[in-house]
């Protein structure tokens, strides 16, 4: 057991664990954090992942140790309750969801995308998002939530969104 | 249920409350007309439990807490049911808080399966909810001292035209309406609703968007442990021998766990409950017997299993003149692929066990776990959690299994058990593999003349109810045994669900060899049956136009008489422009159309499906362009949830079709994870999906969820056909398959 500094969602937290534990779990156990999942544990579905440093990775691959002092984004970092960032809000309005087990982890995928690129074209968007998988066919909503999102926050530049 | 006493669980709930018994004599209405087939049955799922307040209960301080013994899969059910729900009880469904599948509070209302929610749930909810307004009218308007009918219900108050109200809460004053339904309140006039019909946004999609707690894996309870199973290499392994102390003396572990082949552990933390379960399984040694059929090829494996064929459909006469086809099609083994694996936490405490769980079937699990253990069903509490989405019997129940055993292993702590994607992959029981075989004779006339129908397949049912159902209860030093599966009555049947045709056929013969328990383990898989016959059926359909020299729509309406189906393949074709669609020019891909028409079970969902793909002889890719469905699943509560499962219905099958096939060898299975066994992703997703409602107001729910599976997969290998000239009659329509069909044109 070693104490790991994390910068989570803007926040800093000092954690003790196992240095090969994946940052999957201890933002899941140890931070209590949902929104990353738990799919495959073999960087192959995408449910869990999150943003380290800008850039979506997946957390189920990442050991803690070797997060350092990058900051690590999750979908709760976006928006809470009846506060919702650009992007959920977009899945909301899509109804981008099935059984949602996927959402996070697509949300953060998306994320990653609009940070670097603002107006992506939908063939962008859609190659962007080839590494998480949905089971459920919901497919088409989240492009077309992704897309939203996209042109939301260019008609409306976000304040202080990751 | 009629006519039984409250459950023990219910005479708990009703101790805390008391009850009130008002009998009115209530005028005969739709809720009886509706059930006229049935002389005396009670709508839905109100003829299984007809008590009043074990659906609604209305506290005193007016909260209304409405109860459904089916679950929230994904599928958007917990929605709809407060819609139909709020619509009868004339309140916003925000107001309403919905109890779903739990064994010590719910109904029991079996599975949530087979496309049965809204026409159990929904039916049992909407007269439910209608009596229980009537019955507050009544109260009403004793209070009020005016005729019950000037009486309006709003909001949670029923008040009288000069404007007195009182909340329902008041009326009841505490107590509950303990009364059995009669099914003869009357439902809201479907022109008067203000609920069912609107797209209402989903209630648990915000939470989900936000990472609040929303699935079984998110449960964090107090003193919780972690457990991971090692799994034998293949169902007929034996084990040689194993090192306990190799995962024992790793940090954190609380115990390692060994009854005959069943091995786990428990730890502290979760990874470490992985980590010491790599290195138990490491200690392991096992003989892993060549105990699994050598053939790949799904037809010679099918053929060669036991089973005689039961007719199921016998008409007219065999031998009419014509021209004779045969064609046979193929299902190979295929996977619910859940995205996240199961998940189920157990806790036993005072010699009582309680199971968190994302199973469809509480109640049944309940009966199989309190079997596995020994324990009375009384003592045994199975809650609801929503997990990842399931698609039919998947690892759910089986790892609840897991959670009971470990639970008792270690009293007193809960114990969570996360399957992993290995596990998922190699254990959940398969959807089963089907052979299709057909011969038809086409008359002079261009008609059908003769239809002789066979499939062969094993269970597409094995779910708990039994212990034995349960895969680590197999494994165990003392097993318990499999209960041999059983074919399922038509009409809904299971493997051959959907194997009688929704088309005039005067002479007809279909027939199912029912092959029990196969090779490899399988169960529910979304449309059991109908996916593989639909596929056949449907493929067929089109083969005979081609020959008959028909257009294949008009082939089809050349044989349907019910005028919901009619409508249902002339709205998909207008919406697809059937009529004046032309072939892109020959680039690389060539371009093809193709269509499909179910009606789930026949006698749910209508579904006609037209489609546009694009397929690359040189990769053998194939990839649908463009989707356009029409449905008509009678009243429709929630348009966007009912197009929602559509169009996943689409993709899903899509994804089944030209992708997915459990691989094995002699030995064991060998697609255990994403790369062995691909799904589509979105590179392969369609431009667009249309999917256009006929909605019903006022005629029967009619399930859904399903309807999609068993046209898709036809339409796309009609379409591929179409576009280059190329059969396919063996799902799926894979690179590999296409490439090689391909070769050489």
């Amino acid at each position: 057991m070693s104490t790991y500094h994390l910068r989570v969602n803007g926040a800093d937290y000092a954690v003790d664990s196992d240095p090969d534990t994946p940052l999957l779990y201890v933002l899941r156990n140890e931070l209590k954090l949902n929104g990353a999942k738990f799919g495959c544990g073999l960087g192959q579905c995408g449910s869990c992942t999150v943003t380290l440093d800008g850039a979506a990775v997946f957390s189920c691959l990442v050991p803690v140790a070797s997060v350092g002092a990058r900051p690590v984004g999750t979908v709760e970092g976006l928006g809470q309750g009846d506060r919702l960032g650009v992007l959920q809000q977009a899945f909301v309005d899509e109804q981008a969801a099935q059984c949602g087990y996927c959402i996070a982890g697509m949300i953060m995928r998306a994320a990653s995308l609009l940070a670097a690129n603002p107006a992506p074209s939908d063939a962008q968007i859609r190659r962007h998002m080839q590494p998480n998988l949905c089971r459920c066919g919901t497919h088409m909503r989240i492009l077309r939530a992704v897309r939203r999102a996209a042109d939301a926050s260019r008609a409306q530049p976000p304040k202080g969104q990751p | 249920m009629t006519g039984a006493p409250p459950s023990a669980a219910r005479r708990r709930l009703l101790a805390a409350g008391g009850s009130l018994t008002l009998v009115f004599a209530l005028g005969r209405a739709r809720g009886q007309a509706e059930n006229a087939a049935g002389a005396g049955k009670l709508p839905g799922s109100l003829d299984k439990e007809a008590w009043l307040d074990a659906w609604i209960r209305i506290d005193g301080a007016n909260r209304i807490t409405v109860f459904t013994g089916k679950a929230e899969l994904g599928q958007g059910i917990r929605t709809a049911l407060l819609q139909v729900a709020a619509e009868e009880l004339a309140v916003a469904p925000a107001r309403l808080t919905l109890v779903m599948a739990d064994t010590a509070r719910t109904p029991d209302e079996g599975y949530t399966a087979g496309s049965h929610s809204m026409q159990d749930s929904g039916s049992a909810l909407r007269h439910a909810a209608a009596e229980v307004r009537t019955i507050l009218a009544r109260l009403a308007a004793r209070r009020f001292g005016v005729e019950a009918g000037a009486v309006q219900a709003a909001d949670g108050f029923m008040r009288a035209p000069d404007g007195r109200r009182a909340s329902y809460g008041e009326l009841l004053a505490g107590r509950q309406i303990h009364q059995r339904a009669t099914g003869l309140a009357a439902p809201r006039d479907p022109a008067a609703h203000t609920v069912v019909g609107k797209s209402l946004a989903r209630i648990d999609i915000p939470a989900k968007v936000a990472g609040a707690v929303a699935y079984v894996q998110d449960l964090r309870l107090p003193g919780m442990v972690h457990a991971r199973v090692v799994r034998p290499p293949a169902q007929g392994a034996r084990l040689l021998g194993v090192d306990l102390d190799a995962a024992a003396r790793l940090p954190g572990v609380l115990k390692v766990v060994r009854d005959g082949r069943f091995l786990a552990v428990i730890a502290d933390q979760e990874y470490r409950a992985v980590k010491a379960a790599m290195a138990l399984a490491r200690s392991t040694r096992w003989d892993l017997p060549q105990a699994l059929p050598a053939a790949h090829d799904t037809a010679a494996l099918l053929r060669a299993l036991p089973g005689a064929p039961a007719t199921i459909l016998a008409r007219g006469a065999a031998g009419a003149p014509g021209r004779v086809l045969r064609a046979a099609y193929t299902r190979p083994y295929q996977l619910h692929a859940s995205v996240g694996p199961s998940c189920a936490i157990a806790r036993l405490h005072d010699a009582r066990l309680t199971v968190w769980t994302h199973s469809q079937g509480v109640f049944p699990l309940r009966a199989a776990l309190s079997e596995l253990l020994g324990m009375p069903k009384e003592a045994v509490r199975c809650i609801h959690v929503e997990g990842s989405g399931c698609y039919g019997h998947n690892g759910a129940d089986d790892v609840a299994a897991d959670a009971a055993l470990l639970a008792r292993a270690l009293p007193g702590r809960p114990v969570r058990v996360q399957w992993m994607r290995e596990e998922e992959h190699a254990w959940e029981p398969f959807g089963a593999p089907m052979l299709c075989e057909v011969q038809a004779t086409l008359g002079t006339d261009g008609r059908i003349a003769d239809w002789q129908y066979t499939v062969h397949s094993p269970a597409h049912n094995t779910r708990p109810g039994k212990a034995g159902n349960l895969l680590a209860a197999t494994h165990l030093e003392r097993p318990f045994a499999a209960p041999p599966p059983k074919p399922a009555p038509q009409p809904e049947g299971a493997g051959d669900r959907n194997a009688i045709p929704y088309y005039l056929l005067p002479n007809a013969r279909v027939a199912q060899r029912f092959l029990g328990a196969g090779p490899l383990r399988s169960s529910a898989l979304r449309s059991l049956g109908a996916y593989g016959n639909v596929f056949a059926i449907e493929s067929f359909m089109d083969e005979l136009a081609l020959a008959a020299g028909a257009d294949p729509l008009a082939f089809r309406l050349r044989h349907l008489d019910d005028a919901r189906a009619v409508e249902t393949v002339r709205e998909a074709a207008r919406r697809f422009g059937w009529e004046r669609w032309q072939r892109p020019g020959r680039g690389q891909q060539r371009r093809g159309r193709g269509f499909a028409f179910a009606r789930y079970k026949n006698l749910a969902a209508y579904c006609a499906l037209a489609v546009e793909v694009e397929v690359a002889l040189e990769t053998g890719l194939v990839r649908v362009v463009r989707a356009v469905a029409a449905v008509d699943c009678g009243e429709v509560v929630n348009p966007d949830g009912v197009r929602n499962q559509i169009e996943g219905g689409i993709i899903q099958s899509a994804s089944w079709s030209l992708l997915e096939r459990v691989g094995f060898d002699s030995r064991e299975v060998l697609t255990r994870d994403w790369g062995a066994y691909p799904i589509l992703r979105f590179a392969q997703a369609p431009d667009r999906i249309d999917v256009h409602l006929l909605d019903r107001p006022g005629q029967p729910f009619l399930g859904t969820g399903e309807a999609a599976q068993g046209p898709t997969a036809a339409a796309i290998a009609n379409a591929v056909f179409d576009a280059c000239g190329l059969r396919f009659r063996d799902l799926p329509l894979d690179r590999a398959r296409v490439r090689e069909a391909g070769r050489g044109r």
